[in-house]
């Protein structure tokens, strides 16, 4: 999960790393408030979870209370790559001196943690590491032995910081390590990380990516869920334990197994591309090993009340549970969600196979379901439901 | 021979009490698997499913000459008992568990490099590793498929059956499920190595899916070291980007780890990359049979 730069700032402050002031507003009005409370020069910058925002025009210096109201109301409501503005940031405006660029995380490759410091900070960072390679450092850090202030300060060093932001890099960036371990994330990124005209160096701006995996032992992460960017069905499926995305296409699709689900979100995409209006996977959900009936009718439920699926395919691989006991979940599926009190509307194409496929069949055959259709193999299965999309069925 | 794992292992199950433990301990042992043991240090002495179960990895390598362990315990407990593991220096150890902290598997990595990288960790959040006809560790079904000389290495649990069903009439020499998360101890290239080396594999096939660059990896490797074919399959070409499709690692972010770039990298040194999982079998068919 990945957190708003407020959000990031707060997280900081806990641990002690310097930020500037700031409050959050969701409106012109409040950004005035704000802005009257913070006195002086302020900075507002659209809240969205994605990079390249100065760039778009998401962060504007106000030069009083006024300005801040009217680069506010410019700023929210806008579009940035597919985000929209729904909050700003309205912080006190920093002295800058110097920007430079931080962060820990996660190298898959290596199988560790790696810090990344650079002295040339800022909007051009990816830039630099392009063309200037040579001025970011790139510093493995095992998570056996950590970073204290010494390792710190070497990691500052190797980045080519001056020596008068030494010090002060060398105690946030440790700070920065407490935050990376103690929350369980995968990413937290500084920049700029801004030597102040006062001496000072303070985190500018704050990326966290937290890892949903840790959850169970990070209570309080369940607060940063942004309840208002979630989709309404994604939001239903997660009460309902589903891992379930919505995507924006016809075919409702039902699978087992994560990659199964995307290899079918795959094999549904290209079948569709031979139909008119070239249907797509209207989701995913991967309704995990063990399919019960209460599952399949959970999984159905949301499906069918996406407005636009037009066709559901169930593509199942039994494994550990075998297609027979799929199957009797899909009955009991039908009988449940009819017992609620909703009908299926919309064709089922349903592929089964692996372990006892052909029970698994006989058993939907004889409960003889309304508009469901046995398919044998994935890559038909995919076309039929495709088909059925097109036909609007 | 397969690989890793063969006729002469002896498995023992870390968490074979609890729920998980219990029921693939049972498939296991209904499958012939060599099951010898169990592991949970508040039940040390009991007899669970006919077997027993021991305080300590040592201990139960120690009374039954033990060499593979699989992990089924909650994903808190799991780093503890993965260093239990590699602290026992046990050859092989299979961490089924899913929802790991990536903290956690980071760091049961560096501690298995500081120790020399004595034990082979697979996974976590994987099905498993079998040599069908001889053993399997895990939770792979065991009757989906027979003995070959086919090797598989796989990111996705049933994407691995579903290969290994439409090609059970070639068979398998072993079939191995990596696991999807960001980090994990045995890689495509791991296995790439070994099928490589094994005589009784004569092609592989690769599974890979959306995030990170570990097919890109593969594929260099192959380009190197990897004289056997090698057909391939990538999951997630139409995922959108920031959307975590399932497994931790499977996501897609900027530029990188999408379906297409791995695609491309793979078929640059000569792999054949299948559409979908059937064509993937069906390449495969074609070079077992000619």
């Amino acid at each position: 999960m990945d957190l708003f730069e407020h959000q990031a700032k707060e997280l900081f402050a806990e641990y002690g790393i310097p930020v500037p002031r700031g409050i959050v507003a969701h409106t012109a009005e409040e950004a005035r408030a704000a802005a009257e409370q913070l006195t002086g020069r302020v900075v507002v910058k659209a809240q969205v979870k994605t990079g390249g925002r100065g760039k778009a025009g998401g962060v504007k210096v106000a030069d009083d209370v006024a300005d801040a109201h009217a680069k506010a109301a410019q700023i929210l409501g806008m579009d940035i790559k597919g985000h929209t503005v729904h909050k700003v940031l309205i912080e006190e405006a920093s002295q800058i001196a110097e920007e430079y660029y931080f962060s820990f995380l996660l190298d898959r490759a290596n199988r560790t943690f790696l810090a990344i410091c650079s002295a040339s900070g800022g909007m051009d960072i990816e830039e630099v590491a392009h063309t200037a390679p040579e001025k970011v450092a790139k510093v493995p850090v095992s998570p056996l032995t950590g970073v204290d202030r010494a390792r710190a300060r070497e990691i500052a060093v190797a980045g080519g910081l001056p020596q008068q932001a030494l010090d002060g890099a060398a105690e946030l960036i440790e700070k920065l390590w407490a935050v990376f371990v103690d929350e369980d994330a995968s990413l937290v990124e500084v920049n700029p990380m801004i030597l102040s005209a006062d001496g000072q160096v303070k985190a500018l701006d704050g990326k966290v990516t937290l890892d949903d995996n840790a959850n169970f032992r990070q209570a309080e992460h369940v607060a940063y869920v942004d309840k208002a960017a979630e989709d309404p069905l994604e939001a239903r499926a997660k009460e309902k334990h589903l891992n379930y995305v919505k995507l924006d296409g016809n075919v409702g699709i039902i699978g087992n197994g994560a990659g199964l689900v995307m290899s079918t979100l795959d094999v549904v995409a290209y079948a569709g591309e031979e139909f008119p209006g070239q249907p797509k996977p209207a989701n995913f959900l991967d309704i995990g090993g063990g399919a019960s009936a209460e599952v399949m009718a959970n999984g159905l439920e949301i499906i069918l009340s996406d407005p636009s699926v037009k066709s559901v395919f169930v593509n199942v691989f039994g494994g550990i549970t075998a297609c027979d006991a799929v199957a009797n979940g899909i009955v009991s599926a039908f009988q449940l969600l009819q017992s609620r009190g909703e009908e299926v509307t919309h064709p089922l194409v349903v592929r089964l196979d692996g372990n006892n496929a052909a029970l698994g069949r006989q058993i939907l055959a004889d409960a003889a379901l309304p508009r469901v259709e046995l398919v044998d193999t994935m890559d038909e299965a995919a076309k039929r439901a495709a088909q059925l999309a097109a036909v609007g069925a | 021979m397969a690989i890793w794992l063969t006729e002469n292992s002896k498995i023992i199950v870390q968490g074979m009490t609890g729920g998980e433990g219990t029921k693939h301990t049972r498939r296991m042992l209904a499958a012939g698997v060599k099951v010898v043991g169990g592991v949970n240090a508040r039940k040390a002495g009991i007899t669970h499913e006919g077997l027993p179960v021991f305080g300590t990895v040592k201990e139960a390598m120690e009374q039954t000459g033990a060499d593979v362990s699989v992990v089924f315990v909650p994903p808190a407990a799991t780093k503890a008992a993965v260093r239990e593991a590699i602290d026992a220096e046990i050859p092989l150890c299979v961490v089924i568990t899913e929802g790991v902290p990536v903290h956690d598997t980071t760091e049961f990595w560096a501690y298995a490099v500081s120790k020399g990288n004595k034990t082979r960790i697979i996974g976590p959040n994987c099905p498993g590793i079998a040599s069908p006809g001889a053993s399997n560790a895990g939770i792979i079904p065991a009757d989906i498929t027979t003995k070959g000389r086919v090797g598989l290495v796989s990111k996705s649990g049933t994407l691995t059956y579903q290969l290994m069903y439409e090609l059970r009439d070639i068979g398998f020499s072993t079939c191995v499920g990596i696991g999807g998360d960001p980090v994990i101890g045995t890689t495509h290239i791991d296995a790439l190595q070994a099928f490589q080396e094994d005589p009784e594999t004569d092609a592989i096939v690769m599974i890979g899916e959306i995030g990170g660059d570990a097919e890109e990896r593969a594929a260099a490797y192959i380009d190197e070291h990897v004289t056997k074919p090698v057909v391939a399959y990538v999951a997630g070409f139409t995922a959108p980007e920031g959307k975590t499709m399932g497994h931790a690692g499977a996501i897609v972010s900027g530029s990188a780890g999408t379906a297409q770039a791995k695609k491309e990298a793979l078929e640059k040194v000569g792999v054949r990359v299948g559409r979908t999982p059937s064509e993937t079998a069906r390449l495969m068919r074609e070079i077992m049979s000619s």
